[in-house]
């Protein structure tokens, strides 16, 4: 895999084989309840074409054990000063791995080192060298917005001058100044993910563990927040984010790892991703009547790699030629469909999530 | 900015480990006494109310109304007895309020206590320091109690004061209070909250020996053996062993034994209680 780095000791985060099965999980039934797959679901690889990276030999592997982990056999290797994403729908297991590298989820077996610290063994010692902005507020609501990020600072160590000049400084990089002695709970969503980060980095960790950063906010203060944490990296900080948008992956992440029932499915940057679906042009059609026929009736056509019924219409994957649409509309036509819409894309992390698990991210 | 520190493993010793978690449970700590100091009055107002009409009905009112409970002479006793209950039952009631009721919060709904489970101290540490806090506000609602047994009561009060004991009682009970409300607050569900009022803090309060001695329940031999179960029993007691004489109590050693004990107890339930609702 041309864009697998082999990280060596510049690891900063660095799991084997890492596990977690929730308690009263039972074992054939469906997952613990954040684990959310469907009950006995085959590993969604298996209906892999050539672009399913396995992306440490474990996919498809011990298909005899009941899918009750939400996270299984999980082999991560993450780099200093890279952006890491985890991209999967809800229930993949994303925030379980999180929780289990940043000592709140204890896993049921494997190994996890973060800044050169075992995480199982050192829980306390690990705590010192992350920065975790969790899904929920964490804010310290009978706190103003500056004494959270001193109080903050000096709960990794600072003193209280050294946590309040460092504060001050923050407050101005992440423009909250105007709003540094108010309650937190008077934030904006926005306002308050942009604290919750600035606390998180008051510490200077060695890793940022960012779990849905940007979920529930407006389109503005998300493109805020993506620009806040380039800045961040630009400046060396290694981040590890998961998402379930496609889009957050794509612009932010250098490398990625796409997730499904608690398993990596394949890791490379967004464009190795995509350049491992098997066409360069993906066509939707969305059409009256029976949508697995019109699927059929397209499938063998002229430069057609595969088409497929999925929730937003036929899905045609194609290695472009010259006229293909229009050859499309004609079988169409020619099978009885009548067309209503048409869109031509190139291929995108979803179809790259489609084709490895056969659903939609969105799903 | 956000420079990464790099750490060696081989360097990772315990006792860097143990300065860093010292500094974060002092840390942990000074955030939560500004927290006291900020909500001083809120503090006040939830503290001072119950003990005060307490002691202005049973050792004001009533007595002079003709009411006074023992009567004459009596009264002046059941006022000097009642003081070191009120101590007691408000110190009790603190722990819960201080320890309890916010935690019942954080873990059904505000996940605060997930940031400060991320300090970089081990997670028992995190729930002893709630211990310690918790302690401190027993404490002080306890020492504001005092004033009002001096003020309040139309009878002469007697008291004969044993500091040294005095102090370890309150010490011990203020601990083993606020170790009760860590108890209380990691196993009670938010939509629970009104059954500690009504099924524990109303019952040990009532059976608490607040308003009598303990030994005075002797005619009632099975009650006087049930609230043995009660710790706020011996910090009744203990209280009275050090504020008063000529009113019986237990003996002062079973009274320090037992608060030591069940504070003990209660904060290893309570701590192991706190661990399994952070950790999954």
């Amino acid at each position: 895999m041309a864009t697998m780095t082999n990280h060596g000791d510049d690891a900063v985060i660095r799991t084997q084989q890492l596990r977690k099965v929730y308690a009263g999980a039972p074992g054939f039934g469906p997952p613990g309840a954040r684990s959310g797959g469907p009950p006995g679901a085959r590993p969604p690889g298996s209906i892999n074409g050539p672009g399913n990276r396995a992306a440490n030999g474990a996919v498809g592997g011990a298909p005899d054990k009941p899918r009750d982990a939400a996270v299984d056999s999980l082999d991560l290797e993450v780099g200093r000063g890279e952006i890491f994403g985890l991209l999967g729908p809800n229930g993949a297991g994303k925030s379980t791995t999180i929780g289990m590298l940043t000592t709140r989820i204890v896993p049921t077996s494997g190994t996890a080192m973060v800044a050169g610290i075992d995480v199982i063994a050192e829980p306390a010692a690990t705590k010192q060298h992350i920065g975790v902005v969790t899904q929920t507020n964490t804010l310290d609501r009978a706190l103003t917005v500056r004494e959270n990020l001193v109080f903050h600072g000096r709960y990794f160590g600072m003193t209280n001058k050294q946590a309040r000049v460092e504060a001050d400084r923050l407050l101005e990089v992440f423009r909250l100044g105007d709003k540094r002695d108010v309650g937190v709970q008077t934030l904006s969503g926005g306002l308050a993910q942009r604290l919750m980060v600035a606390r998180s980095i008051m510490h200077r960790p060695s890793v940022l563990f960012l779990d849905e950063p940007t979920a529930g906010l407006d389109p503005q203060t998300r493109l805020s927040l993506w620009e806040l944490i380039r800045e961040l990296n630009a400046d060396g900080q290694t981040v590890l984010l998961t998402t379930h948008y496609m889009e957050e992956a794509d612009e932010l992440c250098g490398r990625l790892a796409i997730m499904d029932h608690g398993r990596i499915l394949a890791l490379d940057t967004p464009d190795g991703l995509k350049r491992s679906v098997d066409a360069d042009t993906v066509v939707t059609i969305t059409a009256a009547g029976d949508a697995g026929g019109l699927a059929t009736a397209l499938a063998g056509g002229d430069g057609v790699v595969k088409a497929e019924a999925t929730t937003r219409g036929v899905e045609v994957h194609m290695r472009a030629a010259p006229g293909i649409v229009p050859r499309l509309m004609t079988s169409a036509a020619d099978a009885g469909f009548e067309v209503t819409d048409v869109s031509v894309a190139e291929p995108s992390l979803e179809t790259v999530f489609i084709q490895l698990t056969g659903k939609d991210l969105r799903d | 900015m956000a420079a990464t520190t790099i750490t060696d493993p081989s360097t990772s010793s315990a006792e860097r480990v143990t300065a860093t978690a010292k500094a974060a449970f002092i840390a942990l700590l000074a955030r939560d006494l500004t927290v006291l100091r900020k909500e001083f009055r809120m503090f006040l107002a939830r503290t001072v109310m119950q003990p005060l009409l307490l002691m202005f009905v049973f050792t004001y009112v009533f007595p002079k109304i003709g009411q006074g409970v023992g009567g004459g002479a009596g009264a002046s006793r059941f006022s000097t007895l009642l003081v070191g209950g009120v101590i007691a039952s408000t110190m009790i009631f603190q722990g819960i309020q201080a320890v309890a009721l916010p935690l019942v919060q954080d873990f059904g709904f505000t996940r605060e206590i997930e940031d400060r489970v991320l300090a970089p101290l081990p997670v028992g540490a995190i729930a002893l320091e709630k211990v310690v806090a918790g302690a401190v506000q027993a404490l002080v609602a306890g020492l504001l109690v005092f004033p009002m047994g001096l003020f309040i009561p139309a009878t002469k009060i007697d008291l004969h004061i044993n500091y040294p004991l005095l102090i370890a009682v309150m010490v011990l009970g203020a601990f083993m209070s606020a170790s009760l409300g860590l108890f209380v607050g990691t196993r009670v569900e938010p939509r629970q909250v009104p059954l500690i009022f009504g099924l524990l803090v109303i019952p040990m309060t009532f059976l608490g020996a607040v308003y009598y001695p303990w030994q005075s329940l002797e005619p009632l031999r099975w009650l006087q053996i049930v609230v043995l179960a009660n710790p706020l029993v011996y910090l009744s007691e203990g209280m009275r062993a050090a504020l008063t004489t000529g009113v019986p109590h237990m003996a002062s050693a079973v009274v320090l034994v037992v608060l030591a004990a069940a504070g003990a107890l209660l904060m290893r339930v309570g701590v192991a209680g706190f661990r399994k609702r952070v950790l999954s």
